[in-house]
């Protein structure tokens, strides 16, 4: 396994990882029972802005540990990206992106079928995480398979 | 992705030519390891500048590298 390809499997654990505890913290600390919409919007505001530097920052600490430890273990340098990386992650991209837009139409979806803002916030949020993993899990199929 | 009509020496050409590595042949065009296994295979067909660089390498034209191969 190459390093990109290491890289993009500890991407992939980390998104789930980081997503599922920092949810699994909110959704367990909060209860939104009695919560008007105007809170709700609030607090799905708060929620999605907290979690945009932690997963920033888990990332990166993540990345660094991963880079360090990696280069000890194989005393292989990081290697720089060159023209078949750039187009694989450009085309993993472009899947990423459609998969969260059709997650933001399935989310506005959901309003206009009478459902609540929790279910909004839930299918955008899903449509996130889904769109990270699909994005990691196509330039992984790339490198394996070609481009 | 693996049907590829464009087919390359490069394996040949690193064997006539002190039997190079893959790695050295990264080296010299600038790209990794994995690209130029990938494209020995088949997996990855290289931009123009690159395949302009691999055949300046080989000091060989670019058709002695790169093959079309026209489908019946």
């Amino acid at each position: 396994m190459s390093f990109r390809e290491k890289q993009l499997v500890i991407n992939i654990l980390s998104t789930l990882l980081i997503s599922s505890c920092y949810y699994f913290y909110v959704f367990y600390s909060h209860d939104d029972s009695m919560m008007s919409t105007n809170d709700l919007l609030v607090f799905w505001a708060e929620t999605l802005l907290i979690l945009m530097p932690v997963t920033i920052a888990a990332k990166i600490i993540i990345h660094i540990i991963f880079s360090i430890s990696n280069t000890i273990a194989t005393r292989e340098k990081i290697p720089p990206m060159d023209e078949r990386d750039k187009l694989i992650e450009l085309r993993s991209s472009q899947i990423g992106k459609y998969v969260f837009g059709l997650g933001f139409i399935a989310s506005m979806a959901t309003l206009v079928m009478g459902m609540s803002v929790n279910a909004m916030f839930i299918v955008i949020i899903a449509s996130g995480i889904l769109s990270e993993i699909l994005d990691n899990g196509f330039q992984l199929y790339y490198f394996r398979k070609g481009i | 992705m693996g049907s590829h009509k464009i087919s390359n020496n490069i394996r040949t050409l690193r064997f006539h030519n002190d039997e190079m590595t893959q790695q050295d042949l990264a080296d010299k065009v600038g790209v990794t390891r994995q690209t130029i296994a990938a494209i020995e295979k088949g997996k990855y067909s290289p931009t123009l500048e690159l395949a302009f660089r691999i055949a300046k390498v080989f000091k060989t034209p670019l058709d002695n590298v790169f093959t079309y191969d026209v489908p019946e």
